[in-house]
């Protein structure tokens, strides 16, 4: 009986520590975004979305999240088509080396954000590319696409085989097949992939910081207002990010997953 | 629309597997083809060829008189009906219909009226804005037969399309294709390996084993005069009785088996000589009491050893006197009483035997050689 309790009591508070590790420091984040006062630390003096007004207000953050995105919408679809693609390809005709070329599509998720970053800035500065917006959403892509292919390979299976053929011999040609029956078949995949790598490229900053100049992204204009120091603007911000990832994955859940589960 | 296929010398080879062998064979315009055979006898691969997903490794496929060479399947004049439906997830029963339409540059308001003609056809006309998920089996069928056939194809090749179905909706859906296809007039080739199916929807039968034509014709010559041993025995119950044939005179000829000498008017016996091994192939509904008109022939007595009521008819296993070790199956009155041990006369119509080359492969029907 009272090792039983005990039992219990254990798995609670395990249970507890475990969220408690994983959502203590977004809760202390988005508590002290309301502080009525200069510095987001105990004591919490009282609650004024002050912080926000100012946050809303400020012309380069605002920019800077329209970048976020911009780069972040515009490197998820073009992962999206690109990982389709490699996808519909590897999946539905017999290629020389497919297994390996199935794991050169993958290992970009083995490699660190780090030298993805280093590597492009490299070969940008070779090839006299400029950097912009631009070499941050091929940084993002590079990121994406293995995510993407993964997520959408997974899911072609040999009944949407079938049903790809029948449509062939009903007269489509292979685009016509692609866009008109593979894609929109596979569509709560082909979402997943998307909403996954918008949420990986919103919250990205080490290739967004490497590889931006004069326009960046909302990570990068945070990591540039800690510089000098902490005050709950900076929280606020945090929040606002935060908030939008959460949005996303809502999305993701309700759309996505949800119409999954119906079929 | 229809048209007729021509099938000449054509073998394919899978490396060094081969699924079909020198396959040649006739398709009459508007004629509804089954291609009958257990797994594995190279029936759906003939139905992958005609609808030129696959390519043959020697030999011609003609459709309507045009080589088929190197047509691809968007661009024959056949349409394939899925065993699995592969209907369009993603779309209305009407889009589904009318697909093969749009990616042949039919209007929108013309193909949505031909989607719903078709869809009416098949009973479904109510349900057109719906999605296959919300359908049943048969009606997922209906769709994939109405899609199949909206693009009006000369040749409509169905790939074990009611192989999914429960017994009763099985024979339903049989009725409904022969009557749709009297009515469309388009040539049907439908594989199955259920030889009741075959026999219930087909014009011509041609049974396919380990790559060949074993035999071509009506239900009814297949069924009742089966050219081979493998034909006789894989279209229903059937006992065999191995023999020797003995001589032929002008009105009869004569076998001689476990059971005695057995004399048969004499049909088409070409190609037999004396001494040569034959097999009499006898369905169990052919034994008949003693009584009646016409020849009869017996076959001695048998003991009877266990039965069972099929409704329509009793199935008893019978030892006969002569050859104890031989199990004979019979089909028995309705109305007959059957009492394990009683002995009855195995008298037949001596034109319902079939007269066969060669002894069984592996004898099933009686245990010991003769």
């Amino acid at each position: 009986m009272i090792s039983s309790r005990f039992a219990k009591l254990l798995s609670w508070s395990y249970l507890i520590a475990l969220y408690g590790f994983i959502f203590l420091p977004v809760a202390v984040l988005v508590l002290f975004s309301f502080q009525d006062g200069r510095l987001p630390v105990p004591p919490f003096n009282g609650a004024t979305l002050k912080w926000y007004g100012e946050v809303f207000a400020d012309s380069r953050l605002m920019s800077a999240l329209g970048n976020s995105l911009i780069v972040a919408i515009g490197s998820a679809t073009v992962a999206c088509v690109l990982g389709f693609c490699a996808a519909y390809a590897l999946a539905r005709f017999v290629l020389p080396a497919s297994r390996l070329q199935r794991g050169l599509l993958i290992s970009p998720m083995t490699v660190s954000y780090l030298i993805i970053a280093l590597g492009l800035l490299t070969t940008f500065n070779w090839i006299g590319v400029s950097l912009s917006l631009w070499t941050v959403g091929i940084g993002h892509v590079v990121i994406n696409l293995p995510l993407c292919f993964a997520i959408i390979y997974a899911s072609m299976g040999d009944h949407q085989k079938n049903i790809e053929r029948a449509a062939r011999d009903l007269g489509a040609a292979e685009w016509q097949v692609m866009t008109q029956v593979s894609a929109p078949m596979l569509m709560p995949s082909i979402l997943a992939a998307f909403f996954l790598s918008v949420t990986f490229s919103w919250d990205e900053f080490i290739i967004a910081f490497l590889l931006s100049r004069f326009d960046v992204t909302l990570p990068v204009e945070i990591w540039s207002m800690l510089r000098s120091g902490l005050n709950p603007k900076t929280n606020a911000v945090g929040s606002v990010v935060f908030l939008v990832s959460v949005a996303l994955l809502l999305i993701l859940e309700l759309i996505v997953f949800r119409r999954t589960a119906k079929k | 629309m229809t048209a007729p296929v021509s099938i000449r010398n054509v073998s394919k080879i899978f490396g060094d597997f081969t699924a079909l062998d020198d396959i040649n064979l006739e398709i009459a315009a508007g004629e509804f083809i089954v291609l009958l055979g257990p797994s594995g006898c190279g029936k759906t691969t003939l139905l992958s060829l005609l609808g030129g997903f696959l390519s043959p490794t020697s030999g011609a496929i003609e459709i309507n008189g045009t080589d088929m060479g190197d047509v691809a399947p968007a661009k024959r004049p056949t349409t394939t009906m899925f065993q699995d439906y592969a209907l369009f997830p993603h779309m209305t029963l009407r889009d589904n219909v009318a697909f093969g339409l749009k990616m042949r540059k039919v209007g929108k308001s013309e193909r949505h009226a031909k989607a719903e003609e078709l869809l009416d056809m098949v009973g479904l006309k109510t349900s057109a804005n719906k999605k296959p998920h919300e359908l049943s089996g048969g009606q997922r069928q209906r769709v994939a037969l109405a899609r199949a056939l909206a693009v009006e194809p000369d040749v409509l090749l169905l790939d074990e399309p009611l192989g999914a179905l429960d017994l009763k909706l099985r024979r339903q859906m049989q009725d409904e294709l022969k009557a749709i296809q009297k009515r469309v007039g388009t040539t049907f080739v439908h594989v199955t390996h259920d030889q009741e199916e075959a026999m219930a929807i087909a014009d011509r039968i041609v049974v396919m084993n380990a790559g060949r034509i074993e035999d071509v014709g009506s239900p009814e010559t297949i069924y009742m005069h089966p050219k081979t041993i493998f034909t006789a025995s894989f279209m229903g119950e059937v006992n065999f009785i191995p023999g020797t044939f003995e001589s032929a005179t002008e009105r009869t000829i004569s076998v001689k088996t476990p059971l005695g000498s057995v004399e048969l008017p004499e049909f088409e016996c070409s190609g037999f000589a004396p001494g040569a091994s034959v097999t009499l192939a006898i369905r169990p509904e052919h034994f008949r009491a003693s009584t009646g008109t016409g020849p009869r022939i017996t076959l001695g007595k048998a003991k009877v050893e266990d039965g069972s009521f099929f409704g329509t008819h009793h199935r008893a296993h019978l030892s006969p006197l002569d050859y104890p070790n031989m199990t004979i199956t019979a089909h028995m009155p309705q109305s007959a009483i059957i009492e394990p041990g009683a002995w009855v006369e195995l008298t037949l119509d001596p034109t319902t035997v079939v007269l066969l080359h060669g002894h069984p492969p592996r004898p099933t029907q009686e245990s010991a050689t003769l």
